[in-house]
């Protein structure tokens, strides 16, 4: 633990996000030889092309007539791979903190640290995270008997359980905690699952069985005391109003986004939305950039095609930022053999 | 021009006209009606841009596909008549379309 927190580790440029805009900025950092770390909430690259649409056809990149979210993630890794970026995934940005020299030290909620030069946002609509059912009142069960995700096992084990949901952590978590938990009984909406159909004829053998429930409808509200749940109040598909014991709920409703710490860092917010002028993407604070659909000014259309604009633009900034005195001389990737070596071209 | 009424959740109503071809959802952006978020942008993969049909409304605007039913998993307080306003396309068919907001999205 604490080797871990003591070693920094040391880039030119800290990346909050790692989906498209994120990855490009890679791109145009590296033709400019800064070395880039992202940081990204999710367990892989591509933002919202991953998480949300990732079989979902794209139509406005520039010469892909159509493209899917993860068609252009995979490209984009594909062109960034000579400039080495390092990924630090299923990883929030904990904190941000000015180093007297300029630099910055970025904290994970990890509590690892990275000093960067630079902190370019690229954190599009906020960072992924488990949408809260809708239960009144659920605030005061969580973390206590309501969980969003498994981190230990252990805190299951011997408990009566409630899963809600239909896709595949709902069923996997059913068929994986089974085998500790006192009883396991899986609440969905509707008799038809998202989750792989193998996971779903498992527990429906083991509902045949007997050795778990499964329970058709909606929860409704949350019963006990002082953080720990006793029964859930559950409208049946029938439409009828029955109680389901438990005394752990893992409820999985999908992602939603949100802004997250990053609201806490001081800068200059227009409606969860930074702030940054249109020649260098700079926030207001010195040497903190925001490119993508996180930035606001006058004008702006939240495409990828503007974000990876941004990018460029930002890039050149954050040269001039980090090197002040150096010359930067504008060059093109066809004709620059100084660029194509850089692309081991 | 079809015509579409929201009742927003403290019962507000919000009439607008509407082009065919449009969504509920991008009309309802479009005239900042409150309680429509619409996070994905209409991919159909996100599910706060959820609203309940009216009754009267619910056979002319037909029920949800198999993409949009997943995606009604994850809305708050589904009923019969739920569906993603981003689905519903408008058409002349649907002049005076009134649709609910829930109470809230997510």
């Amino acid at each position: 633990m604490s080797e871990k927190s003591n070693s920094i580790a040391e880039t030119d440029v800290v990346i909050v996000g790692a989906g498209p805009v994120g990855l490009f900025a890679v791109f145009e950092l590296g033709l400019l030889d800064l070395k880039c770390h992202l940081i990204d909430i999710l367990d892989r690259p591509g933002g919202q092309c991953a998480e949300l649409y990732p079989e979902k056809p794209i139509y406005d990149i520039p010469a892909w007539p159509e493209i899917s979210g993860q068609g252009l993630t995979d490209r984009l890794m594909e062109q960034i791979a000579p400039f080495d970026p390092v990924f630090h995934f299923n990883r929030m940005v904990a904190g941000v903190e000015k180093q007297a020299d300029g630099s910055f030290i970025v904290t994970t909620d990890e509590d690892e640290k990275i000093k960067a030069k630079v902190v370019v946002i690229a954190a599009g609509g906020g960072s992924f995270q488990p949408k809260r059912p809708p239960v009144p009142g659920i605030e005061e069960y969580e973390d206590t008997s309501v969980f969003y995700s498994v981190r230990r096992t252990e805190e299951f084990k011997d408990h009566d359980l409630l899963i809600i949901g239909g896709g595949d952590s709902a069923l996997d978590w059913t068929l994986n905690l089974l085998p500790i938990a006192k009883s396991v009984t899986l609440l969905h909406r509707r008799d038809a699952f998202r989750a792989a159909p193998d996971s779903v004829n498992k527990m429906k053998v083991l509902v045949e069985k007997g050795h778990m429930s499964l329970q058709l409808g909606q929860v409704t509200g949350l019963n006990g005391s002082n953080g720990q749940v006793e029964s859930a109040s559950v409208k049946t598909s029938e439409g009828d109003m029955i109680d389901v014991n438990c005394t752990r709920v893992l409820p999985f409703f999908g992602l939603t986004m949100k802004l997250g710490p990053i609201a806490d860092w001081g800068l200059n917010l227009n409606e969860n939305l930074i702030s940054v002028d249109t020649e260098k993407f700079a926030t207001s604070e010195h040497g903190i950039y925001a490119i993508g659909d996180i930035n606001t000014y006058p004008g702006k259309l939240k495409l990828i095609l503007s974000g990876f604009h941004e990018a460029a633009l930002m890039a050149h900034a954050a040269k001039k930022h980090i090197d002040p005195d150096e010359r930067i001389v504008f060059q093109y990737t066809t004709s620059s053999t100084k660029l194509q070596k850089k692309l081991g071209v | 021009m079809p015509k579409i009424t929201y009742v927003a959740h403290d019962g507000t109503k919000f009439e607008v006209d509407a082009e065919n071809g449009s969504t509920v959802m991008e009309n309802a952006i479009k005239n900042a009606v409150p309680g429509i978020e619409a996070e994905c942008g209409g991919a159909c993969a996100c599910a706060t841009c959820h609203v309940y049909v009216d009754e009267a409304w619910a056979e002319k605007a037909g029920g949800p596909e198999a993409m949009e039913e997943d995606m009604l998993d994850f809305a708050y307080d589904v009923q019969p008549t739920s569906r993603l306003s981003c689905q519903i396309k408008v058409s002349d068919e649907l002049d005076g379309l009134v649709v609910k907001v829930p109470e809230r999205q997510a």
